[in-house]
């Protein structure tokens, strides 16, 4: 599989020649195959949200270079431009970046700007706001009369609509319950593999991103600290707690069993994992 | 101990938007808190969570029924002051809650309303600044701090009113793993060593068994009430509600569906640790 996003050797400097002078990314190279879900955990300024904004080129890097598709977005006005649509970011908190007068033409605001044609809009946003789990009926409301998880899902749809080849969602999840958090995942997942567009999510939710992703990018302090599979990167509880992470209870239980030395895997993290293991253990015994 | 809060046959209905049907929230809510507890309320969005906070303090006033606050009517306006005093809220976006540009200006906002001499204000923000862990950031903007830290500065505003009992609505979802902990210690801390009495609002099932107590609201009605141990013990309810479990939970009761015998209330996870390993190594 080829690399779709290459991020290469990439820093970002705030505030560059003021007291405040802070070096948000330092020298950070990885790359993410296209179709891949990739999780991104660190703790608040680790990073995570600097460099997202380097992906569709809302930041221009300090130094190094973001490619799509092997070139770099940085090569002329139109690729930055091109890039803005291929990439889609998905804020925290999108529902605050409502404006529209109705949910229908919130979210063909996108589609819109990409100077399409009407029929091709229509399309476009009645697709996306089956994807996000809009409901239909209120696609001619207000998206101020809706509910905050209804509005989510409107801001979401909005970035959808744009087709982007590549989705960066900032905390989806975030101030969810329970119920719509499981219910937003399993649409994230299902717009994934209907349209084969590379994920990636940022979370602080180790559960949330045990559940969804094929590999886990762990940022500390500007840097790449760990790049893996989930249960690569949930081995190593110890080192994600000094660098201000947990691992999903499921991963602390199963190192604690392994510790009093039954024969687990201690890198388990789902529930499902776990179950098999443990009734596996009884039938052996 | 008598009751922090004492809700009593309490109705409440949000009044129509933009020619909408009124939105009913509680249809004769009955629910005591007692002086010094710390209560976790769950529920899904909607449920009345908010609704029932902000009748703590008065910012909703009863249709029906009473909400009473250490004995004093929230609808009683002279007592309003008071009453605001005596519960203090913090809520979920710090960013939200911070008004100057200097930590301890920040925790001297409410002492400075109520009138407190300045003395007095200076003592109250060191001691507020302390009980948080926050008293070196003292002299620092807030903008500049974590999440963790600003929602911390901004507990340490409410304690610098010495109120009675602290409400908190979501105080973490905004926050990482680190900063969740610092509040959930911060809180346990106030509830425990200064007897202030707590009621946690939150999604997190991790966080909820930390407290006395958990009650799981549903359509502005109480499903169930009791010690986490009770409540999370009954994984099926929980689920229709549509709420998780912890893992911890779910492991144990899917384990005991195919058979075994496990302490269903073993929920933390040295509990269920030391649980699954008598249990299989008994067998062996």
């Amino acid at each position: 599989m080829a690399a779709i996003i290459e991020v290469r050797d990439l820093c970002h400097t705030y505030s560059v020649g003021t007291p405040f002078e802070h070096d948000a990314i330092k020298h950070m190279d990885f790359a993410v195959e296209k179709g891949e879900f990739l999780g991104v955990i660190g703790h608040t300024g680790s990073g995570k949200s600097t460099l997202i904004q380097h992906l569709n080129g809302l930041l221009k890097p300090t130094c190094g270079d973001v490619l799509l598709g092997g070139e770099s977005i940085w090569k002329d006005k139109q690729t930055t431009r091109r890039a803005r649509f291929r990439v889609g970011l998905v804020f925290q908190y999108p529902e605050y970046q409502l404006f529209e007068d109705t949910v229908f033409r919130d979210i063909a605001f996108g589609p819109k700007n990409m100077g399409l044609s009407e029929p091709e809009i229509k399309e476009r946003v009645l697709r996306a706001a089956d994807f996000a789990g809009v409901n239909p009926a209120s696609l001619d409301k207000s998206p101020f009369d809706l509910s905050g998880g209804q509005k989510r899902r409107v801001a979401i749809a909005g970035v959808i609509a744009m087709e982007p080849e590549i989705v960066v969602f900032d905390e989806p999840t975030a101030g969810l319950d329970p119920a719509a958090r499981s219910s937003l995942l399993e649409n994230i997942g299902a717009y994934q593999k209907a349209t084969g567009a590379t994920v990636l999510m940022v979370s602080h939710s180790m559960d949330d991103v045990a559940m969804m992703a094929d590999r886990l990018l762990v940022l500390n302090e500007g840097q790449i600290e760990m790049l893996g599979t989930p249960a690569q990167v949930f081995e190593n509880a110890e080192r994600l707690q000094q660098i201000g992470l947990t691992v999903p209870q499921v991963t602390s239980l199963f190192l604690r069993l392994h510790e009093l030395g039954l024969p687990v895997d201690p890198a388990t993290y789902t529930v499902e994992g776990a179950l098999k293991q443990l009734l596996r253990l009884k039938g052996g015994a | 101990m008598g009751n922090a809060i004492s809700v009593q046959e309490l109705h409440f209905t949000y009044p129509s938007q933009n020619g909408g049907n009124p939105h009913p929230v509680f249809d004769g809510l009955n629910v005591n808190i007692e002086e010094g507890s710390f209560v976790a309320v769950l529920g899904h969005n909607g449920c009345g969570k908010s609704t029932l906070t902000k009748q703590c303090n008065a910012i909703l006033l009863p249709e029906g029924g009473s909400v009473s606050v250490f004995g004093m009517d929230t609808k009683d306006e002279a007592l309003l002051l008071e009453i605001r005093r005596t519960v203090g809220m913090v809520f979920q976006n710090p960013d939200n809650q911070m008004v100057a540009n200097v930590v301890e200006e920040d925790v001297a906002f409410a002492p400075e309303n109520l009138g407190v001499p300045s003395e007095e204000i200076r003592r109250r923000v060191d001691n507020a600044l302390r009980a948080v862990g926050m008293y070196d950031y003292r002299t620092h903007a807030p903008h500049l701090l974590s999440g963790g830290q600003k929602q911390r500065i901004a507990i340490a505003g409410v304690i610098a009113m010495q109120p009675r009992c602290i409400v908190l609505d979501e105080p973490t979802a905004m926050l990482d793993p680190h900063g969740r902990e610092d509040v959930m210690r911060t809180i346990e801390t106030l509830n425990r060593e200064n007897g202030i009495t707590v009621i946690l609002i939150t999604h997190h099932m991790t966080e909820a068994i930390r407290a006395d107590r958990v009650i799981v609201l549903q359509e502005g009605r109480i499903l169930t009430d009791g010690t986490p141990k009770q409540v999370f013990t009954q994984v099926e309810l929980l689920k229709s509600a549509g709420l998780d479990v912890p893992a911890t939970t779910q492991i144990i009761h899917e384990l005991n569906e195919a058979g075994f015998d496990l302490p269903p209330d073993a929920l933390s996870t040295e509990e269920c640790a030391q649980a699954l390993y008598s249990r299989f190594t008994a067998k062996a």
